[in-house]
């Protein structure tokens, strides 16, 4: 049973200056499932997605207490380099962000920071992550073409590409649908669910209906606090608190 | 009473146009007049032979070397120096009362006139370090003139690589050094080139802190110990000491020339690498 938690997070406090903006968060997250996160804006779900990969560690008014197990090894223990952590715990921002180079050369940023410079190998990795992320057919003529020309959604995807070539072992997506048109949405949907083979997926959204077409499990914040958490099924269909109830049926939210 | 926002356009277009246009035609008035004097005395005899008569005859040679090699040298020096220094106040530490101070030394440097910095140059390397007038005491002056100039310009354009490229880099495992080097520093290129090609133009046009740390001498300098001539410095001797106003002005035609080159080139290799990365 312990081996099949990815994530065991207990009393996570997180604050923004003075501000607590999360409130004693406890969740066990299992491998290899999808997780989503759905809650109103500023509930606290980015905060807490930033908290698993230390993200949170480039701003200094933020501070985090409590302990987040990744396969039982405290993150957040003084001997860990959050830099390794981040190339185990890879992230989609919510945002389509490229950087200013080829995809080729986007897809291979990570790997060429490790020094893996082996020609065959890189190609190999170019070609199953922007496969796995629904993008090959796409772009596989113009590699070396700048990734600042392909449109939002195709951008989004090879975010998800570049993450996937590092090869890490949890995605964190945060809300990485919200600019995107449905095509391009349901590609990337489509692609976590093959992915979730592979890796533990943690997927903050803001369209409820995304996390009950997605995720295995749903989380539901409000207002810094975790209200309920438990099997999608169950979240939608008989939650166990009033506020869930009435998000998920868009009574407000 | 209202203007119809028609007539108001009209008057703006038309104001802004004539601002612009006469802005240019001081420009093209000074090259123009400064290119009619000068160009019909620069021939290859003016540019490759030494000078004869302090000047009055002869060619420009040693000023040719000493124009080249002192902004090169200061250039080399002030680069690496200007751009560490940028990268540590924005990467490498908070916003804080120490590099507000170092910022605010940067720019109170920036504003001293050069020929304190000539006078500090002549006390401190000509004389107390005995290097001299040479070329090194004028290129190390120069460094501490420019280098204002190439930390503000690399600061900002540090700043304005957008933070999500140094979030994203984060995400991917880099070390922030990796993340200065691979994102940073390449997409804020363009900015550091331009605060480059400001210093030496800078440098290149300087002639007062130039005379009191590299001399004025017209000999060909056979090391970094020599004193040199620019031809700044050269021009100045020329028309001030009414030796020749004829090769005054060809040495300025050909300073202006030299100028616009280094310009033309910089952007065109600044194009070259900004298309490289968005075709």
């Amino acid at each position: 049973m312990e081996s099949n938690f990815k994530f065991r997070i207990s009393n996570l406090n997180v604050y923004w200056g003075k501000v607590q903006a999360l409130r004693s968060i406890s969740i066990d997250i299992p491998a290899n499932r999808i997780l989503g996160i759905i809650g109103p804006s500023g509930s606290g779900k980015t905060l807490f997605l930033r908290s698993l990969n230390r993200m949170n560690d480039l701003a200094p008014e933020i501070s985090v207490e409590g302990r987040i197990l990744l396969d039982d090894e405290d993150i957040y223990h003084p001997h860990v380099d959050p830099v390794k952590l981040r190339k185990r715990v890879g992230m989609v921002f919510a945002l389509p962000v490229p950087l200013p180079a080829s995809i080729y050369d986007n897809v291979i940023f990570s790997p060429s920071l490790f020094n893996i410079r082996n020609r065959k190998k890189l190609d190999h990795l170019v070609e199953t992550s922007l496969t796995s992320a629904f993008l090959w057919d796409e772009v596989k003529d113009r590699l070396k073409t700048s990734a600042m020309r392909l449109s939002g959604g195709q951008q989004q995807r090879l975010c998800l590409a570049r993450v996937l070539a590092m090869e890490p072992e949890v995605i964190l997506l945060d809300e990485p649908c919200s600019g995107l048109d449905p095509i391009s949405t349901a590609a990337i949907e489509r692609a976590l669910s093959n992915l979730k083979q592979n890796f533990t997926i943690i997927l903050v959204t803001n369209n409820t209906k995304q996390a009950a077409r997605v995720a295995d499990n749903t989380a539901f914040f409000l207002m810094s606090e975790m209200v309920e958490y438990g099997p999608t099924d169950q979240i939608f269909t008989m939650p166990r608190d009033g506020r869930t109830n009435d998000y998920v049926t868009g009574r407000f939210g | 009473m209202t203007v119809h926002p028609r007539y108001t356009q009209i008057v703006a277009v038309s104001v802004l146009t004539l601002l612009t246009v006469s802005t240019l035609a001081v420009l093209v008035f000074i090259i123009v007049f400064v290119f009619g004097k000068g160009l019909p005395y620069v021939s290859f005899d003016f540019l490759f032979t030494n000078p004869k008569d302090m000047g009055k005859f002869g060619g420009i040679l040693p000023t040719l070397i000493g124009t080249v090699t002192l902004p090169l040298i200061a250039i080399g020096i002030a680069t690496p120096l200007g751009v560490g220094t940028a990268v540590y106040l924005t990467e490498y530490t908070r916003e804080s009362r120490m590099t507000r101070i170092i910022r605010f030394g940067a720019d109170c440097l920036a504003g001293i006139p050069s020929i304190i910095f000539g006078l500090f140059g002549f006390i401190f390397f000509v004389t107390t370090l005995r290097m001299g007038w040479s070329i090194i005491s004028g290129s190390l002056t120069l460094v501490f003139m420019i280098l204002p100039t190439i930390i503000r310009t690399s600061e900002e354009a540090i700043k304005s690589v957008p933070y999500l490229y140094r979030e994203v880099s984060f995400s991917l495992g880099a070390t922030q050094w990796q993340t200065v080097r691979r994102v940073v520093l390449p997409n804020a290129l363009p900015g550091i080139v331009t605060g480059i090609m400001l210093s030496i133009g800078r440098s290149i046009g300087e002639t007062a802190a130039i005379i009191f740390t590299a001399g004025s001498s017209l000999r060909m300098p056979h090391s970094i110990f020599d004193s040199v001539r620019t031809m700044s410095v050269h021009f100045y001797i020329l028309a001030r000491e009414g030796i020749s106003n004829q090769n005054a002005y060809a040495t300025a035609a050909v300073l202006i020339i030299s100028i616009l080159t280094i310009n033309l080139i910089s952007y065109w290799m600044m194009n070259m690498f900004i298309a490289k990365k968005t075709r």
